[in-house]
């Protein structure tokens, strides 16, 4: 994200009329700022009132209690008092935070992997390319009922695969130690060739000539990994971490899966923030506390990209 | 397929001219890297292919491992005995009325992003890039109260409209807008035309490309989108595909076959999509917010 936010900036910079206007408005630039508002009005109202009005009533929502039937009452902090005793609450948290902290890194380095792998041409390498994207054009419930089939309890393809090892017997969605761990998989599966793509964009932009060069100094496939390729893919690399984390956080996969796959359970083992939230505020109606724990969560969304910000120095030391 | 496509910029043109001098058509060492892309290609799309022969397997052989005999008789009881075809129908008006919309509205305010100088384009811009970040379960709740206030709930509009809005379509127009040269424009204007011929008579047939990307994604995420239905559409003559797939869950519970014959048809429009799309897909894909 912060590589779009600066080049945005940037590009406000190139162009610098902000500065016209505090001078004389001629006609001509009233008559532009005219048709121009003309040509954002639709999407400039649709946007605020689905996207910026939602996320101003969530956090005011937060302080209310909202029963069925609309009738709200102000209730202050309560909601979020109510976190404190929550054991629900702390135990989905830690889902979320498992969830993502296996989730971003495995589809992380299976993208990089599979990029590495079919960067350079091979015979069918468009089928292979095509297959490894296949899973992400299709929709997350129909990912779900597939994995549910296979994972069918002893007569499913997989653990009847399994069973010629010994391991025929694991209960992959029913046993709270392994449905997790599952659906960490499938969501890798899902989105590993997605990320594929893009590391193959970023691939494609490192001069040849690097690797050249190095090869002439005798470096090795790793050392190239290491000091040329990784280096040189970061920027790359930070949209992918950032995107997989708000993906893994509160994107559709942490909801549409555990919806079809478990509904949140064995033990709510995989009781993920989001599928909680819906939980309140579809099942039980408790739409104020559902929106308190929103904003929980989009704390510690905010707290992961900025850690991960931090961490990387928004992936821009490599222009040092 | 995704061959030509996928090793774009300078580096890898240099070397396909190397590889057309005839020395090394695949690189030193291509044999491992095959052999490896083979085994994983076919391990990620065995379950898919599994999920296929299921569908097309009587009940009685469904947890069995044959490959056979096939049949169209799950097929025919998910189009007949229930109500898919009305599933279908929905979810093909609501993904191509949001998908025409979203890309009429976005190609506006892209184009006056990108090439109109106004009072409150940079604010606006900035909403925009700021907003990229939100998912839908982040305003799930308040979204549904404020749709339910409209009057919308239970009602195909309640999808429609709220799935039209969408800060990455425009960003991402936006981003290929300022890619047109100017110099275009300008003969348009000399030729008579005014912002609105140049947006139409320039703009949006030098933009068709990224138009076609956008209109598959939009499709795509329309077609498998299943929490926002879910939340809203009670009636069942409302509901969507994917709405429809995960009910038979409950009702179906353990009849795999028709399931997984329902999860089929549901799949096939969006792979045909992506077959025939794969260019302009990858390419929306591979510029979404990098280039």
């Amino acid at each position: 994200m912060a590589i779009l936010v600066d080049r945005a900036l940037e590009d406000e910079d190139e162009d610098d009329t902000g500065r016209s206007w505090r001078g004389r408005v001629s006609a001509r630039q009233r008559r532009e700022t005219a048709v121009g508002w003309a040509f954002m009005l639709p999407d400039a109202i649709g946007l605020m009132i689905f996207v910026v009005l939602p996320i101003i009533v969530a956090l005011a929502v937060a302080f209310f209690s909202i029963d069925g039937f609309g009738q709200a009452r102000f209730v202050g902090l309560d909601n979020f008092v109510r976190m404190g005793s929550d054991p629900l609450l702390v135990n989905s948290l830690a889902v979320t935070l498992i969830y993502a902290g296996c989730y971003v890194p495995l589809v992380f380095v299976a993208g990089l992997a599979l990029a590495l792998l079919v960067q350079r041409p091979f015979p069918g390498i468009g089928i292979v390319r095509t297959l490894f994207f296949l899973p992400n054009v299709m929709s997350l419930v129909v990912i779900a009922i597939l994995w549910q089939f296979m994972l069918t309890d002893k007569t499913g393809f997989v653990p009847r695969g399994l069973s010629t090892v010994g391991l025929g017997d694991i209960s992959w969605l029913g046993n709270p130690t392994y449905a997790l761990a599952a659906i960490i998989m499938i969501s890798v599966w899902f989105q590993a060739g997605y990320q594929m793509l893009l590391f193959l964009g970023g691939l494609g932009d490192i001069p040849n000539e690097y690797h050249d060069a190095a090869k002439l100094d005798g470096a090795g496939w790793w050392q190239r990994l290491f000091w040329i390729t990784l280096p040189l893919l970061k920027p790359t690399s930070f949209f992918i971490a950032v995107t997989s984390i708000i993906g893994a956080v509160t994107g559709m996969q942490a909801f549409d899966l555990v919806f079809v796959l478990t509904k949140g359970g064995p033990a709510n083992s995989t009781m993920t923030m989001p599928f909680y939230i819906y939980q309140q505020a579809f099942s039980y109606n408790d739409y104020g506390y559902a929106a308190a724990l929103t904003t929980l969560l989009v704390g510690v969304l905010v707290l992961a990209v900025g850690v991960t910000f931090a961490a990387t120095k928004g992936a821009r030391f490599h222009a040092e | 397929m995704l061959s030509d496509i996928a090793t774009p910029g300078p580096a890898a043109r240099g070397r396909t001219r190397r590889e057309r001098d005839g020395s090394h058509e695949y690189g030193r060492r291509w044999g491992w890297r095959a052999g490896v892309g083979y085994a994983l290609a076919a391990i990620t799309a065995l379950p898919i292919l599994w999920l296929l022969i299921t569908a097309l397997k009587p009940a009685s052989e469904t947890f069995s491992m044959s490959l056979g005999p096939w049949t169209l008789d799950n097929f025919s009881y998910v189009l007949t005995r229930i109500p898919m075809p009305r599933y279908l129908l929905n979810s093909a008006i609501v993904s191509i009325a949001v998908t025409f919309i979203a890309l009429v509205f976005h190609s506006m305010a892209a184009y006056a992003l990108a090439r109109l100088r106004f009072r409150g384009s940079a604010l606006m811009f900035n909403l925009i890039v700021a907003t990229l970040m939100v998912s839908l379960p982040v305003i799930l709740v308040p979204l549904f109260l404020i749709v339910r206030a409209m009057g919308l709930i239970d009602n195909l509009w309640g999808i429609i409209v709220p799935g039209i809005f969408n800060a990455f379509g425009i960003f991402l127009l936006r981003q290929n807008f300022l890619g047109i040269p100017r110099e275009l424009e300008e003969a348009a204007t000399i030729d008579g035309c005014g912002y609105w011929g140049r947006y139409w008579h320039v703009v949006l047939p030098l933009g068709r490309p990224i138009l076609v990307s956008l209109g598959i994604l939009f499709f795509l995420a329309n077609w498998n989108a299943f929490m926002w239905p879910k939340t809203i559409l009670s009636t069942q003559e409302l509901w969507m595909v994917q709405q429809g797939l995960a009910s038979m869950q409950g009702q179906y519970g353990s009849d795999w076959n028709y399931i997984t014959a329902a999860a089929m048809i549901i799949a096939l429009p969006t792979m045909i999509m992506f077959f025939f799309g794969q260019r302009a897909l990858v390419n929306s894909i591979k510029t979404s917010g990098l280039k």
